[in-house]
């Protein structure tokens, strides 16, 4: 081989190494070729009858559904957030798209193996006695739920974890009693149209002193091209119980930009306590912005009880856009609302995403600890709302959000609003914004750890206030998810 | 004026398209040139903002013009004694003073005996006649710009008709403070467009006090003040505006300034009473080693509000912003603050800071925060704090288990947490005033300026 040859074939090999980085870090970007049913695309109340009809629906749900649909067709797209999204076609999206399948299936044997492999290769095993010790799966592929795992086992608790579709068929009364009395479907634009469209999603109720004795997760996938993901998640903890909840979601890579507008509804009962935990992992788009999905998302819960507890850990590492603001209603004395959030964007990605948290009861108490980082040539905010009504008597609530700039072409901000309005409150807010530290960096240089890694464990290290909150399985695919995110934007 | 629209803005239109001509003859030229551009923009849909807007969470701008206001284009004099508001002079130091009455430039006696040598501190129509171009080279520049111009400002440019230029040469250090005392004495409500030009040449030095009074009681005034300072390379200012008016004053101010290579500005804004009022300070620190220093503080109780908005814009690498705002919300009174620094891509180095505190101390008392940071430049170091709450228990305790009565020991507590602010003042005698001024409004002395009988006690000689 002579001098020139292996000149191309070393800047082939760092080409390769370049693509690895940018590219193959996005292992969950293969199509499952599995047979969909579909929707014809575009919106239209036709479409909504046909959903409800497609799952069967009860008339107050369909009425629900259409006086949602009615309500959006008066909005307009909200334009307030630091994010530039490019105009979306709502006619251009097909609402429902279900693998194909003439029933649900009553066991595992009767599940695509298509789907189950998809779910394999993915690492959430349905097969339950693979599946991780204590923890119950419900695997929702495009708009409908395939299998939920341990019902039976949960059942003998009083627990009730189930797709929303079969909620609405088993457990009526709950589902209507709860439904939209957090998120209503006039909250927002893409409430509203979610509330319209919304296909399937996991409900789970916890009965008065039960202490769920696994974790309860939801994995999300979107496959079919030319869809949008409308999923409602509906959890409501009754009296002195307790459940942790957990929720992923990945999609292929496609040059398409896919819509997913969720609602997320949690009531929390007197003294019961619920954990929400998101690692979102969903397509981002290549390095140059093309295709990703766009993650606008609204996740509230509602502390009703006295001295009840929400709280809410993301790591939001995926998405084109990521546009969400997972919020707690403190509305019982002594409720305690938290939220804990490590939002990584690289690349083209934007990101403005926070919590609100609304002081009503008294003695509320609430804690924010956000950890921004950027690299490339994302944008990545901070928003958040602390608000304490007149009557929170000595509300506290305590913020902190610190980001971290990679790179010089990137962008961090935190938009924090805070409106007290009763003077026993104490509300403090703090954020920092810097880039890593060149000693730290240096330190770990000498020690012979190389640059890349070295961003990878400092990384770690500044959001592990945040990892430290998630269950433990999660926190181990979180802590190798954020490295593998900022591969290649260092150096 | 009728007010036949719900949209505050037009009955200011329709009254300066009515009366152009006028206007524009007791108009210094380049105040002229503004107006004609202003109007322009002042089409619908333009309109004064209100609380759904974004920035004006608790401030209705709208409502705030909405009263059946007159503007004194015949220019009449207004009946303010200056004589009695010469008692604002601080003690133990001699500044070179100017009152502006309702909008009208009034120079003292004092004043223009001894002026120094490469200060001018006169109307614009003086400085035409004096140094042609200079106003003109440098008025709107920031405050009128295309972009971002807000609508309370470009009022501001259709109906002020004179207005105030402070230029300091090139390396000339004026070391005797310049004030400036605005006052309303009105017998109908009164809308006064006040203007005022800072140009201070490269190497240059300078303070500015401003002060606020009403002479006047029980009568709606407003002032629609809009402030630009030039800051050359090198220079330095520093302006200390202080208001101290009445409930039936209100107030909305915008404070423009471009700050010149390792030039300082400092700027110390303080609300002791008044109705409301929205101040806005939008600082460019345009060139390397450009600093800016942003202090002020809220004492409000009753109903009054008060809004303070700031804009650092870091353009420049090595600049650096440091903000400190304290607010004592008392009565029924209402807070805003929000705060923006934006680093551009450009502006490495940088070092900004902003803080907020603020004390709630009674039931209905209400404040709003938005502190906020935009950065798109990773050589930074930002921050920003905010805190709302109450005295701190654990000091109160201590001073009672000392046998300080309750409220001597919040009022102490009170003075501590407003120090900071009134330490940032470089000169001393105002420092020191200042702080008697808290300490008077803190304990609810109705004599906000102490012996200055002009602006708030209602002494029987003081009328005109």
């Amino acid at each position: 081989m002579d001098q020139t040859d292996k000149n191309i074939s070393e800047q082939n090999a760092s080409d390769d190494i370049i693509r690895d980085a940018t590219q193959g870090e996005y292992k969950y970007g293969f199509v499952s070729d599995i047979d969909t049913h579909r929707i014809e695309r575009g919106l239209s109340e036709d479409v909504v009858r046909t959903i409800s009809r497609l799952k069967d629906e009860p008339e107050w749900l369909l009425d629900f559904r259409l006086k949602a649909y009615r309500y959006w067709l008066t909005l307009e797209m909200p334009q307030w957030a630091h994010l530039d999204i490019p105009p979306i076609d709502y006619q251009a999206i097909s609402y429902y798209a279900a693998p194909s399948a003439a029933k649900r299936p009553e066991s595992l044997d009767e599940v695509d193996p298509q789907i189950l492999d998809t779910f394999n290769r993915l690492g959430i095993p349905l097969q339950e006695q693979k599946a991780l010790a204590g923890m119950a799966v419900d695997a929702v592929m495009d708009s409908v739920s395939v299998k939920t795992t341990h019902r039976e086992a949960l059942a003998e608790k009083g627990i009730i974890f189930c797709s929303f579709s079969e909620a609405v068929k088993d457990y009526p009364d709950l589902v209507r009693r709860y439904l939209g009395s957090v998120v209503s479907y006039r909250d927002n634009f893409f409430a509203a149209l979610n509330s319209a469209v919304f296909s399937d999603g996991s409900f789970v109720y916890i009965p008065k002193g039960v202490r769920c004795p696994m974790e309860l997760s939801t994995y999300f996938r979107i496959n079919a091209a030319g869809t949008g993901q409308f999923e409602r998640t509906l959890i409501v903890a009754d009296d002195d119980s307790y459940v942790s909840y957990l929720e992923g979601c990945t999609a292929p890579m496609r040059d398409e930009n896919q819509l997913h507008a969720a609602i997320v509804e949690i009531i929390v009962e007197d003294r019961a306590e619920v954990k929400y935990s998101t690692v979102q992992n969903w397509y981002a788009g290549d390095a140059e912005g093309r295709g990703g999905v766009y993650n606008f998302v609204t996740k509230r819960g509602l502390c009703r009880g006295y001295a009840s507890k929400l709280s809410w850990t993301q790591v939001e590492t995926g998405s084109a856009i990521t546009w969400k603001y997972p919020g707690c209603i403190l509305r019982g004395d002594n409720s305690t609302g938290e939220f804990y959030s490590v939002a990584v964007t690289n690349n083209r990605q934007q990101a403005d995403t926070g919590t609100k948290m609304i002081h009503i009861g008294r003695n509320t108490r609430s804690t924010i600890v956000s950890k921004g980082i950027s690299a490339g040539r994302s944008q990545n905010s901070y928003r958040g709302l602390v608000k304490v009504a007149p009557g929170a008597e000595g509300a506290r609530n305590y913020t902190q959000c610190d980001s971290l700039l990679l790179g010089d072409r990137c962008g961090a901000h935190t938009f924090p609003y805070v409106d007290v309005l009763n003077p026993t409150a104490v509300v403090e807010h703090e954020a920092t914004t810097s880039k890593i530290s060149e000693q730290q960096l240096f330190y770990c240089n000498q020690r012979g750890i190389p640059t890349e890694q070295a961003v990878g464990l400092i990384v770690n290290g500044y959001a592990k206030e945040v990892m430290n909150k998630l269950p433990m399985e999660f926190a181990v695919e979180a802590q190798k998810l954020l490295s593998i995110t900022l591969e290649g934007s260092v150096g | 004026m009728m007010n036949s629209s719900n949209n505050a803005l037009q009955q200011y239109l329709e009254l300066h398209d009515a009366h152009r001509e006028a206007i524009d003859a007791h108009s210094a030229a380049p105040m002229r040139a503004l107006r004609s551009r202003a109007r322009l923009r002042l089409e619908p849909p333009a309109r004064l903002p209100r609380k759904a807007d974004e920035g004006y969470a608790r401030t209705d701008i709208d409502a705030i013009f909405a009263p059946d206001f007159g503007i004194n284009i015949m220019r009449v004099p207004a009946p303010v004694d200056i004589a009695a508001s010469l008692r604002c002079d601080i003690p133990n130091i001699s500044t070179l003073m100017a009152v502006v009455a309702g909008d009208e430039f009034r120079p003292t006696d004092t004043l223009v005996r001894n002026m120094p040598a490469g200060v001018t501190l006169t109307s614009f129509s003086e400085a035409e006649k004096t140094m042609p171009g200079l106003v003109a080279g440098y008025l709107g520049r920031l405050a009128d710009a295309d972009e971002g111009a807000d609508t309370a400002t470009l009022l501001n440019s259709l109906l002020a008709q004179d207005g105030v230029l402070l230029h300091v040469s090139a390396g000339t250090v004026c070391t005797k403070p310049l004030q400036l005392v605005n006052i309303f004495n009105a017998g109908i409500p009164t809308l006064a467009a006040r203007r005022v030009l800072i140009v201070l040449e490269p190497g240059a030095s300078a303070s500015l006090l401003v002060c606020d009074h009403t002479q006047s009681r029980g009568i709606a005034c407003l002032a629609s003040e809009v402030t630009e300072i030039f800051l050359g390379n090198g220079a330095r200012l520093d302006y200390c505006h202080l208001e101290e008016s009445n409930p039936d004053t209100s107030r909305v101010a915008s404070l423009h300034a471009s700050v010149g290579a390792d030039a300082t500005l400092d700027i110390n804004g303080s609300t002791l009473s008044g109705g409301r009022t929205r101040n806005s300070y939008t600082v460019h620190l345009d060139h390397p080693g450009a600093q800016a220093r942003i202090a002020g503080m809220a004492i409000a109780s009753g109903t009054q509000h008060t809004d303070n908005n700031t804009f650092i814009h870091h353009h420049a690498p090595h600049c650096t912003s440091s903000q400190l705002f304290k607010y004592i919300l008392d009565g029924s009174a209402s807070g805003a603050f929000r705060g923006l620094i934006r680093v551009d891509q450009d502006a490495a180095f940088t070092e900004a800071y902003q803080t907020n505190r603020n004390l709630l101390a009674s039931e209905q008392a209400t404040m709003h925060t938005e502190p906020q940071l935009e950065i798109y430049c990773d050589e930074v170091k930002c921050g920003h704090g905010a805190t709302t709450g109450q005295l701190d228990q654990a000091a109160m305790f201590y001073m009672r288990s000392r046998g300080i009565p309750q409220a001597q020991a919040r009022m102490m507590l009170m003075q501590a947490f407003m120090a900071d602010v009134v330490d940032t003042i470089a000169i001393p005698s105002l420092r020191d005033r200042l702080r008697m001024l808290v300490e008077r409004r803190l304990n609810g002395q109705q004599t906000a300026c102490g012996d200055c009988a002009a602006a708030c006690a209602p002494a029987p000689s003081t009328q005109p």
